[in-house]
């Protein structure tokens, strides 16, 4: 080490941007970062692995000054660097891209950046720069646009430009291409690697191993809390770092491989208009599922899923094109529907999937009550809601005190693992979920998974509505791709490449400014 | 610094306790208010609190009144509590009560002089009717336009006050009353009349209804699907839908049902305790009845004591008034003092309070 | 009756007077609820601003300190409801109500003495020249300074909300106060400050009523002007200026039919003090029937309560 002073410090090597030693927060119940410590070269680009619930949005959120650590110390330029706020965070060159956007969707373009910057320009000044910068690097952007009308990719964008008009040194980006197709990843990697070429360093945080591999430089493991490895991510196999992240080997879902049976489930040209302001309309949408197969359903966040589930569910009312067996059911609300036979779990577990202040008991009776016959002329049988919920919870593995604790104290994985097995138990004719493993840990993921695959196994038809393409490539039989509320021609899944789906959700057509 | 810190469950122990620590604060509260207006705090809080029940000079007077004065509140309370749990904000309960006693009185005064068995019933139907088409103007508004109830349902209680006026002054004046504005006394006609059952308890048709509706809404809220459809819409909508909730039938209903139990107590209070509509015939029953809800936790026991103390503050009030001359507004204002700690103290049992030492930056 | 002793010039004059209260109320729960949070307790806010103006502007003899004290009032009981709701995260529907019935109650108290005395005269501004244009000059330039006043602050709040960074970051905290928070910025204190500026205005728009309008105290002598400013910020589809336009509409209303009343006309006096309830009550159909044009305006955050949990 050509370290002059003979002791071993970081700080002291000019290459090091920021240096991260020994950061602890625990709260409530659960110690999110235990004593981690890293470092970041200026120009590299670093990435921060593990899996949901390992700690990683703690960790950047003490980096950007959102969270102040138990203990522990950073430093920047080795100067010492303990942000109170994001203001300064941002003051001294740490920027950050949010996984969940922290945009304003009445406001527009430029008013977004604005809030986003310490001492922004007049809003012309700052509009001019903003095309400035959105061309140098490859992402067309119009500063008077309300970023309620954009696309999931262009409002990332919108966050990554209000980070690039800092002139940041360092850049925190949170689980970035979850939003993207394959084509907008692309293009993001090459924004990436022009930044990193102009010294910038970037903490790209994520638990894709692929992308890890092509992008970054070194890499930082967490599980539960602490650091497991550092290493060169280029230099390991997927399944190695898989291995590291997750700390065990994890079981391979397996497919059924149930015959097919008649049409379950045929939608034909069903429309419908957005449900808010900012929302999707279906357009036309037709597809078919027949009886033990699984038929996923991708597409980038905002085109139409939402919309597509409460279709479904007969939440949102719809006059036609909806058959269950044959018979129309597009009339039917969704206490009918469940009684003959279409269940279905939303994306929003607190809140929609089930109510957060509400014991599990409670919220079995939710969707139970139909088909479990819960209740007698409309008085309730607690017993044997009681027993019922007491049944999911054993079936699926849901780790809870009881079946009378509240949704919301439950870990998403395990509140996930009851919603679905609340559907499965049921023994629906057709199932239709909407990002069944979003922010599950992945032992979790991994047990859902198996039970769709299963539930299709005994005849029943599943539709998984997902933005994880590993996901529906590893269990669905056939692939369609939801894109601005229109929904592709279903094709066997078995064989699609990468690049082949990209182009069916839509590639990077919004590239050019609206 | 103090930190609030979210609890995974609510605490059931502070959710008893809280309505307590409310009572407790808003006594201490107001025995420093009533310090303030010059007059002994100790003596004026025993004045309102103790005196009306135990006192033997006053109890005997005071005590039945206490079922009198809580029987509407917990009658109008119940039904709001329906519409709050379910995030439905029916706050004109006021208007409803006027209208609920102008129908009812006016099927009574209808048959005037005619004594028979079926008057008294049909006008408890009038009544409840009454009320019930009152609230479902707010209601249908919403249905069919989405037009905020809150408003619309306080809107109307002034219009519902300017009904009154001119029903007093006009329609129902009592015709052989020399010019005085105010109806026929239906205290004095029999078969319209809304006696005390039981001498020397206070206890009128009201108070049974009362007691029928804090048990049947009990039932409903703990028994019921359409019980738990209420409070799972209040608490997650979108979750309410998707159980298959049909928003527009719970606002029809938890508006009705509010605004019928509330004109069911203007009936009975103008066939019994006022006994005439007059100008001044409504006398903010319908807005303590928010405060009794709140008190009462929304949950119908809870409403049962809240508002038995709710009426012994006014009771008590009055006593307070006459006996230290401690102004009738004094007693509102403790009033509304009651709901603000109360709604303070309840982050208790969704949060828990941390005191950490500043950290050093 | 006798249509032509309704004179449209005093007509016209006496609405600027009538309106002023509902505006100056009215525009500060437009701000209030542009940050996010919806406080239905204006009604309780002007009732202790009518009262403490009036027993300021008495005992002071200056109705200038008496709307100070009064703006200082309505801020001070707006706090109470911002430390409910924005700290100990307390309903803000419920307490907004508690904040009413509680204005309503230690206003009546506050006024016991204070009943049938009259308010210090306030002054016409004067305007020299302006004022002596035939029939402009009495209608719009022999007022007093709180009209000229109120029209300032919409101007003032208007310029903030569009023009400035303090209104964008405003209205960003009303829109997402997650996403507020996650850019560093204190949701909290925003909110108080707006809750603040709300119940002065309320406080302001009280006073009028106690020292100009009526001028009197009178227990209940809002008497749902709150409820109403409620209202024309839902009507004005939370636009400054059209809150001027809702609260001047409104003010016509309410003057003609007391001059209806005045000249004797067929209908009871009652169905006329009816009128400008049930025309708040159209006009907030008329709003909500087209929801999506109002949704655009309306803050996305209103209600919804605020912890900061990371």
């Amino acid at each position: 080490m050509g370290d002059p002073w003979g002791n071993h410090d970081w700080t002291c090597d000019l290459s090091v941007l920021l240096t991260v030693d020994g950061l602890s927060k625990a709260y409530p119940g659960v110690i999110a970062n235990d004593d981690v410590s890293f470092s970041i070269e200026r120009g590299e680009v670093h990435a921060l692995l593990g899996e949901n619930g390992a700690g990683k949005s703690t960790l950047v959120k003490m980096i950007y000054g959102l969270v102040r650590p138990d203990s522990g110390a950073m430093t920047l330029s080795g100067a010492p660097f303990a942000p109170p706020e994001p203001r300064a965070a941002r003051a001294a060159g740490v920027a950050m891209v949010f996984q969940h956007f922290s945009l304003f969707e009445a406001l527009n373009v430029a008013e977004n950046i604005a809030l986003g910057m310490e001492n922004p320009p007049p809003l012309r000044d700052l509009a001019r720069r903003i095309t400035e910068v959105s061309e140098a690097y490859g992402l067309p952007l119009d500063p008077a646009r309300l970023v309620g009308h954009l696309s999931a990719g262009e409002r990332q964008r919108v966050e990554i430009i209000r980070c690039l008009l800092q002139d940041p040194k360092l850049l925190i980006m949170d689980e970035p291409t979850s939003v993207l197709t394959p084509q907008e990843v692309d293009i993001l990697f090459a924004t990436l690697r022009k930044l990193k070429a102009e010294g910038t360093a970037i903490l790209y945080i994520s638990h894709k191993l692929e992308e890890i591999r092509a992008l970054c430089d070194s890499a930082t493991i967490l599980r539960r809390g602490k650091v497991v490895a550092t290493c060169d991510p280029r230099k390991k196999t997927a399944r190695e770092l898989a291995e590291m992240m997750v700390g065990k080997v994890l079981q391979q879902t397996k497919a059924s491989g149930a015959d097919l049976g008649d049409v379950a489930l045929e939608v034909r040209g069903l429309s419908l208009p957005p449900a808010t302001q900012f929302g999707t309309p279906l357009r036309d949408v037709s597809f078919e599922v027949r009886q033990g197969e699984v038929l996923g359903i991708g597409g980038v966040a905002g085109n139409g899923q939402d919309e597509l589930l409460a279709a479904l569910s007969g939440e949102r009312g719809t006059r036609e094109g909806v058959f269950l067996n044959g018979q129309p059911i597009s009339k039917l609300g969704p206490t009918a529907r469940r009684r003959v036979g279409i269940l279905s779990g939303p994306e929003e577990r607190l809140g929609h999937a089930a109510a957060p202040d509400m014991s599990l008991t409670e919220n079995a009776l939710l969707t139970g009550h139909v088909r479990e016959n819960l209740a007698r002329n409309g008085f309730l049988d607690w017993r044997k809601t009681r027993a019922f919920a007491e049944r999911v919870v054993n079936e699926f593995d849901v780790r809870t005190p009881g079946v009378s604790s509240v949704a919301r104290a439950l870990s998403g994985g395990n509140l996930q693992k009851f919603v679905i097995g609340r559907e499965v138990l049921q023994n629906p004719d057709v199932l239709i979920v909407n990002q069944p493993t979003w922010g599950v840990d992945a032992a979790a993921a991994a047990a859902i998974r198996q039970a769709l695959l299963d539930l299709a196994g005994q005849g029943s038809a599943v539709v998984v509505i997902s933005q994880d393409l590993d996901e529906l490539m590893e269990i669905s039989d056939r692939f369609a791709a939801l894109n601005g509320g229109r929904l592709s021609e279903a094709v066997p899944a078995a064989g699609l490449t990468l690049d082949q789906i990209g182009l069916m959700l839509g590639g990077a057509h919004d590239m050019e400014p609206a | 610094m103090i930190t609030l810190e979210r609890r995974p469950e609510p605490s059931r122990m502070w959710q008893a306790l809280t309505p307590v620590l409310a009572v407790v604060l808003t006594m201490i509260a107001g025995g420093l208010l009533f310090a303030l207006l010059g007059k002994d705090p100790f003596e004026a809080i025993r004045t309102i609190f103790w005196d009306p029940l135990f006192n033997p000079q006053f109890a005997s007077y005071s005590r039945p009144q206490l079922l009198v004065k809580a029987a509407p509140l917990i009658l109008i309370a119940i039904g709001l509590s329906l519409g709050f749990r379910a995030g439905i904000w029916n706050i004109g309960a006021e208007g409803q009560y006027i209208v609920g006693a102008i129908c009812g009185a006016a099927v009574g005064l209808a048959f005037y002089p005619t004594e028979a068995i079926y008057i008294f019933p049909l006008m408890v139907l009038a009544g409840a009717i009454g009320g019930t088409l009152w609230a479902m103007i707010p209601a249908v508004l919403k249905i069919r336009f989405g037009t905020n109830e809150i408003l619309v349902s306080l809107m109307l209680v002034y219009v519902a006050e300017q009904l009154l006026a001119s029903m007093a002054l006009g329609a129902l004046r009592n015709p052989d009353g020399g010019g005085f504005p105010g109806s026929r006394n239906l205290q004095q006609y029999p078969s319209a009349a809304n006696p005390e059952l039981i001498a020397g308890t206070g206890a009128h048709w009201g108070v049974v209804a009362a007691f029928i509706a804090v048990i049947a809404a009990y039932v409903l809220l703990n028994k019921h699907l359409l019980g738990y459809q209420i409070k799972l819409t209040g608490q997650a909508p979108r979750a309410a839908r998707f159980a298959g909730v049909r928003p527009n039938v719970l606002i029809a209903l938890c508006l009705g049902i509010s605004g019928g139990l509330a004109g069911l107590a203007g009936l009975f209070e103008v066939s019994g305790p006022a006994g005439q509509i007059s100008i001044d015939f409504n006398s903010f029953y319908g807005f303590t009845a928010i405060i009794v809800a709140f008190l009462g936790r929304l949950h119908p026991i809870g409403i049962l004591l809240a508002g038995l103390l709710m009426a012994l503050t006014y009771i008590g009030g009055e006593l307070a008034q006459f006996m230290l001359g401690i102004p009738s507004a004094a007693i509102q204002a403790f009033q509304g003092m009651l709901l603000f700690f109360l709604l303070g103290v309840d982050v208790l049992s969704n949060f828990r309070i941390r005191i950490k030492p500043k950290q050093v930056a | 009756m006798d249509l032509s002793s309704i004179n449209p010039l005093i007509l016209l004059a006496s609405l600027m007077v009538a309106s002023t209260p509902i505006l100056l109320a009215a525009i500060g729960e437009l701000v209030v609820e542009k940050s996010g949070v919806l406080n239905l307790g204006v009604e309780g806010m002007m009732i202790v601003g009518a009262v403490t103006g009036f027993i300021a502007a008495v005992n002071l003899d200056s109705p200038t300190l008496g709307f100070i004290a009064a703006a200082l009032g309505g801020a001070l009981l707006s706090l109470l409801f911002g430390f409910l709701t924005q700290v100990l995260l307390s309903n803000q529907v419920a307490t907004g109500l508690a904040l009413t019935l509680f204005g309503l109650g230690i206003a009546a108290l506050m006024g016991q003495n204070y009943v049938g005395i009259r308010a210090p005269a306030t002054s016409d501004v004067p305007l020299g020249p302006l004022a002596d244009i035939p029939v402009l000059g009495p209608v719009l330039f022999q007022h007093d300074a709180m009209i000229y006043i109120s029209i300032g602050i919409v101007a003032a709040v208007w310029y903030v909300l569009t023009r400035t960074r303090a209104g964008l970051i405003l209205r960003a905290v009303g829109e997402s106060h997650d996403a507020a928070h996650a850019l560093g910025y204190k949701v909290v204190r925003i909110r108080l400050m707006a809750i603040a500026f709300g119940g002065a205005c309320a406080g302001l728009g009280g006073a009028y009523l106690s020292l100009v309008r009526v001028p009197q105290w009178t227990e209940g002598m809002t008497a749902g002007a709150g409820w109403i400013a409620l209202a024309i910020v839902v009507f004005a589809s939370w636009k400054p200026w059209r809150a001027l336009l809702g609260a001047y509409l409104f003010g016509g209303i309410t003057v003609l039919q007391l001059n209806l009343q005045a000249a004797g006309l067929k209908i009871p006096v009652e169905y006329l003090s009816m009128s400008p309830y049930l025309i708040t009550i159209l006009v907030l159909v008329i709003m909500s029937r087209d929801r999506t044009r109002a949704a655009l305006n309306a803050p996305a955050a209103l209600g919804k309560p605020f912890h900061a949990s990371s």
